[in-house]
């Protein structure tokens, strides 16, 4: 039975159409329908997932979908191992966010417009990773896109939200160009966009053309997994709702890039110079977002930089062909990050929607719960043995170091460096040291409802056994990459135990100093909220603005292409283009006033009219 | 004594129509029965019918019946018709019953004239023979003339009842006088027979003179230029609902007709009908969309809309084919949704401020639609979608009929007409939009069109609604069964 593979998409489709028809209707209740229809994915899910796990692959295909000519496509899917462990945690994550949503969003005018466009993403993220066409996985990247706009720009009234939305939506249009001329390419080179064919082909297909095809999919990667040069959306759409922060700007969508590099790697692998893109790009991230992590004072920016350069990691991972490990990240990525920005959430909650790290402090005494969580969170992100971060960043290092890619591997140390520092500056700045919140705002500082605990405190557990369960390598690969190997046909090669064990002492090592550091600096030293975010040096002053990258993107791309608009709008478009236009049309629109003069109601002329018609007709067709 | 042999009578071939014409009957009988004061039932009963019709042809789908000495076929071909006017009848009922009751025009006659109709285009779809192709054009016409001056009192509806009577007899008789040529030539009206003799003789002058006055009579009941002038007066002056009925269901119809006619009884000409096709085609187009960009008046836009529509479906006949072909079908069945949708918008909005008509047609200037996205959301969202169906935008409908029939002639070496429909889709767009441009983005001065609440006009909304946008997400299973439709004529 192919049906419950139906049920994974089907279920938050439903909700979102009623919350979207009905939404007046159903108000406060939009949760009633939204929460239940992602429990219902999630069991789908599951059912779908078992019969992975005995090894099934499960397709199905709904109906044919386009046929003209030679060009025929079905909506159709298909779920191997890699697909499984994507709607597990699309639908499962995305069930306890769902939850978290339902305290978090509690008292906003648009609580049913909000659960429709979340159920709405969720159906569109989960048919992205169904999808067993590129056509298919186009027409869905492109809606968890309209998703990610939408509920960027939730609040809409505000002007730095709207402005979010756009960017996000104007830098993913850059990347998606790419994307869809590449898959214009593939089926030109192909001549089918059905993964089976396309994968079949690759193997033959010519390096060159391959690799263009490759870097023309991974520019929509880029775009979408907000990779250097398009990663400066993702920071500012840290103006939605939180909870939308932590599904679709941390757990999923962003995600989708890897993804798709993965699902491709064949493709990848043919043209060989793209594969080595992809890991250049995604090591520069990973280091760049660090660094500027480093210095943000916004708890949601720390966490944004900080998604940048961990999606870097996974890049650099299937860029250097651990394709396991790399899923692997995202999986753990997608607990802890959702852990942590579901925690700053209930952060921003209890305090009355403050964001600025410099204004917290000391909330661990009312906020016990959080504490908690949000620590296992910031030990998974940065990466402490034994939670689920450091076995799946240890096993990308290790793939690093012995695929002799030791300059990677000596970025991504020092990236990991940094990422238990900042992780934890922004945690003790929160939690421990004295309050620096004014007084009617530290009189009001709550724990959140159970509805938003219990989905940190089942992201908590998962943080902390994920990596013990599956994720320890042993002889041949940890659990996990086997489980996966169907998928990509290979099995990293055995390496020495002791390189292996030294490694790894290595790494925890490099992330307990900068635990260290950020204990000293900002825990032990007593911090003065007006010294943190100050720019001292020109260094700490390049961080702070993330490098310049977005004052340089408007002086060398917006503002003269701007400059080109205007004068194009003033010279070209008035002049010849308006002047052409406006001529057609004049010309056109005199020939229908001609035309209408004919029209004059009497029926003798319309019956003459015929009548020449017909001559006309008998005339032609005899002298023909 | 020797009995008379009855003649075995297939009533098998006629099955949709004769339970279309015995529930005309039946309303007409119920009329005369209480309750009179409402005719409500009436429409009920109409609709039960029609939806009767609809499932026995579901139910026959696969199925090939001839009878009447060739001269009706029931065969996959005029099933699909016969499930495409179903549905144009069935939508055009819904539409009627609070319009005709607001308009203080309810009566029994309208649903039985209504089924009339339906019955008329049912048996055109089903016609082997010349004589029933002349039998359902009048059948159907006839009817078409009443109903357009329905609304006795208003002045237009009158003139279009008339002038469309009147242009509608002209025709018939460039018709009927095509069918005595052709018979003279071939000895038969029969399709299979006239085939064979354009065969033995295709350059017979008495068989091309035939065939041109032929295209002439079907050229103006499909409103293709020349044959054209009638169709915005007479859309305009009749009661919007019966507006669509000719617009959807006569045009399918005389499609139907139409297109078998020339693929099977006229094969062996086909270099010269193909030839004659591609002019009027190429008219039909232009003139339709140009004309269309002066109106003001919506009924006298989507007239000209419409004789547009019939130069894209025509470009599907020139390229001729299983491809051309099939995508006709496919294009019929979306522009029958998405027209009685826009029609059906038409029939729920009323008129306010301003001038008040008291027997009017409601509200049809383009100005009076200012505004109604924010007065009623989702009437204008219905219809701002119904109006991209039309132009042509995807996911909807009407994008892929107009895929697959211009894909068609590209295919089949028509790049040319391929270029100028697509040229006169770029300027379809322009009078399109204009309406959404007013709906959303301009305020009302003036006269009004507001949303008069009607629950069955309302469900024939959603019908159509989810036709068109069914239609533009999953084309290929219906485009499989348009060509398993048409494979009987191409063999």
């Amino acid at each position: 039975m192919s049906t419950s593979v139906w049920l994974i998409p089907a279920f938050p489709l439903a909700g979102a159409l009623i919350n979207m028809l009905f939404g007046r209707l159903t108000g406060r209740r939009a949760s009633w329908i939204a929460v239940p229809a992602l429990l219902g994915s999630f069991l789908a899910a599951c059912a779908v997932f078992s019969r992975v796990w005995h090894g099934e692959i499960v397709t199905a295909r709904l109906y044919p979908w386009i046929q003209g000519g030679e060009f025929t496509t079905a909506v159709s899917v298909a779920v191997d191992p890699l697909t499984g462990v994507m709607l597990l945690v699309i639908t499962g994550v995305g069930f306890l966010i769902h939850v978290y949503s339902v305290g978090y969003m509690h008292d906003d005018p648009g609580y049913a417009r909000y659960f429709a466009y979340l159920n709405l993403f969720v159906f569109s993220m989960t048919m992205l990773v169904l999808a067993s066409n590129f056509l298919l996985l186009y027409v869905f990247w492109e809606a968890v896109g309209l998703c990610s706009y939408l509920l960027i720009g939730f609040w809409y009234t505000r002007p730095a939200a709207a402005q979010a939305g756009k960017k996000a939506f104007i830098v993913n249009r850059v990347g998606d160009l790419g994307f869809g001329l590449g898959v214009m390419w593939l089926w030109v080179a192909v001549g089918s966009l059905d993964y089976a064919d396309v994968f079949k082909a690759a193997g033959s297909m010519e390096p060159a053309t391959a690799t263009w095809i490759a870097l023309l999919l991974f520019m929509g990667a880029c775009g979408k997994s907000a990779q250097i040069p398009l990663h400066v959306w993702l920071p500012d759409a840290m103006e939605g709702p939180t909870p939308v922060s932590a599904l679709i700007h941390a757990a999923t969508m962003v995600t989708a890039g890897v993804y798709m590099v993965a699902r491709s790697h064949v493709l990848f692998e043919r043209s060989g110079v793209a594969l080595d893109v992809v890991a250049a790009i995604g090591v520069a991230t990973a280091v760049f977002a660090a660094t500027i992590g480093l210095v943000q004072t916004d708890i949601k920016r720390v966490l944004a930089y900080s998604t940048v350069s961990q999606l870097g990691y996974m890049f650099a991972a299937v860029g250097i062909g651990a394709y396991a490990a790399g899923i692997f990240h995202l999986v753990t990525h997608a607990f802890f990050k959702a852990l942590l920005f579901l925690g700053a959430g209930s952060v921003i909650h209890g305090m009355n929607g403050e964001q600025d790290l410099r204004k917290m402090g000391d909330l661990s005494k009312r906020m016990m719960a959080t504490t908690i969580t949000m620590g296992i969170g910031a030990l998974g992100l940065a990466g402490m043995l034994p939670l689920a971060g450091f076995w799946s960043k240890d096993e990308i290092l290790a793939a690093a170091f012995f695929g002799h890619r030791r300059v990677l591997w000596g970025l991504l140390v020092a990236g990991a460096f940094m990422t238990a520092f900042y992780t934890f500056r922004m945690f003790f700045l929160a939690f421990f040291g004295s309050p620096r919140m004014s007084r009617e705002v530290a009189h009001h500082v709550h724990e959140s409802p159970r509805s938003m605990t219990w989905p940190l405190v089942i992201l908590a557990v998962l943080t902390t056994v994920t990596g013990l369960a599956v994720g320890i390598p042993l002889e041949h690969g940890s659990p996990f990459e086997r489980f996966l190997a169907p998928v990509f046909a290979r099995l990293e090669e055995a390496h020495s135990p002791v390189a292996a064990l030294a490694l790894a002492v290595l790494s925890v090592v490099v992330v307990a100093a900068g635990i260290l550091l950020a204990w000293m600096l900002y825990h032990v030293r007593r911090v003065k909220a007006e010294e943190v975010g100050q720019p001292r040096t020109w260094v700490h002053a390049l961080l702070l603005n993330a490098w310049y990258v977005d004052a340089i993107y408007d002086r060398l791309i917006v503002q003269p292409l701007y400059a080109l608009s205007v004068l194009l709008a003033r010279a070209f478009d008035l002049g010849v283009i308006d002047g052409i236009v406006n001529g057609l049309g004049r010309a056109v629109t005199g020939w229908a006033a001609g035309f209408r003069r004919l029209q004059t109601g009497f029926v003798v002329n319309y019956a003459l009219t015929m009548l020449v018609g017909a001559v006309l007709l008998v005339g032609y067709l005899l002298t023909r | 004594m020797t009995p008379i042999p009855a003649p075995p009578i297939a009533w098998n071939a006629l099955l949709p129509i004769l339970v279309l014409a015995g529930t005309a009957m039946l309303v007409l009988l119920a009329d005369l029965l209480p309750p009179r004061e409402s005719k409500q039932h009436l429409g009920a009963l109409a609709l039960a019918g029609i939806i009767a019709a609809l499932v026995i042809a579901l139910v026959r789908w696969g199925t090939d019946v001839c009878g009447f000495r060739d001269m009706v076929r029931l065969d996959g071909y005029a099933l699909f018709f016969d499930i495409v006017i179903a549905y144009a009848a069935a939508l055009v009922v819904l539409l009627s019953m609070d319009y005709l009751r607001r308009r203080g025009a309810e009566s029994g006659e309208y649903y039985a004239l209504v089924l009339f109709a339906a019955c008329g285009m049912m048996l055109l779809a089903s016609a082997g023979d010349l004589i029933i192709v002349f039998l359902g054009i009048e059948l159907m016409s006839l009817s078409l003339y009443v109903l357009a001056g329905l609304f006795k009192s208003r002045r237009q509806s009158s003139e279009a009842s008339m002038k469309y009577f009147l242009l509608g007899v002209f025709a018939s008789a460039f018709l009927l006088y095509g069918i005595a040529l052709l018979f003279g030539a071939a000895g038969s009206t029969n399709f299979e027979r006239v085939a064979a003799a354009a065969a033995r003789n295709p350059h017979d002058t008495l068989l091309l003179i035939g065939v041109a006055l032929l295209l002439v009579g079907f050229g103006f009941k499909i409103s293709s230029v020349p044959f054209h002038m009638w169709a915005p007066d007479v859309y305009e002056g009749a009661p919007t609902s019966v507006t669509a009925l000719i617009a959807t269901g006569s045009k399918a119809a005389a499609f139907a007709a139409l297109i078998r006619f020339l693929t099977t009884a006229l094969r062996p000409l086909q270099p010269d009908w193909t030839a004659l096709l591609w002019i009027l085609a190429a008219l039909s187009m232009t003139v339709g969309n140009v004309v269309a960009i002066a109106q003001t008046n919506l009924k006298r836009m989507l007239a000209y809309s419409s004789i547009a529509h019939v130069g894209y479906m025509l470009v599907g006949l020139v390229a001729g084919g299983p491809q051309g072909t099939s995508a006709i079908l496919f294009y019929l069945f979306a522009y029958v949704f998405t027209t009685a949708g826009t029609f059906g918008v038409l029939t729920l909005c009323e008129r306010t401020g301003g001038t008040p008509e008291p027997d009017g047609d409601g509200a049809v200037d383009v100005r009076e639609y200012a505004g109604l996205g924010r007065r009623s959301p989702a009437l204008a969202f219905a219809l701002t979608f119904f109006l991209l169906s039309l132009v042509g935008i995807p996911p909807l409908a009407g994008f892929f009929g107009k895929f697959y029939l211009f894909g068609a002639a590209v295919r089949a070496g028509y790049v040319w007409l391929a270029v100028i429909a697509v040229l006169n889709s770029a300027v379809a767009a322009y009078y399109y939009l204009r309406v959404v441009v007013y709906m959303y983005m301009r305020e009302p001065e003036g006269a009004a069109a507001t949303l008069a609440p009607s629950f069955a006009g309302g469900l024939a909304l959603a019908i159509a609604f989810i036709g068109i946008v069914l239609l533009g997400v999953m084309p290929a299973p219906f485009v499989e069964l348009a060509q398993v439709a048409v494979a009987p004529l191409l063999r």
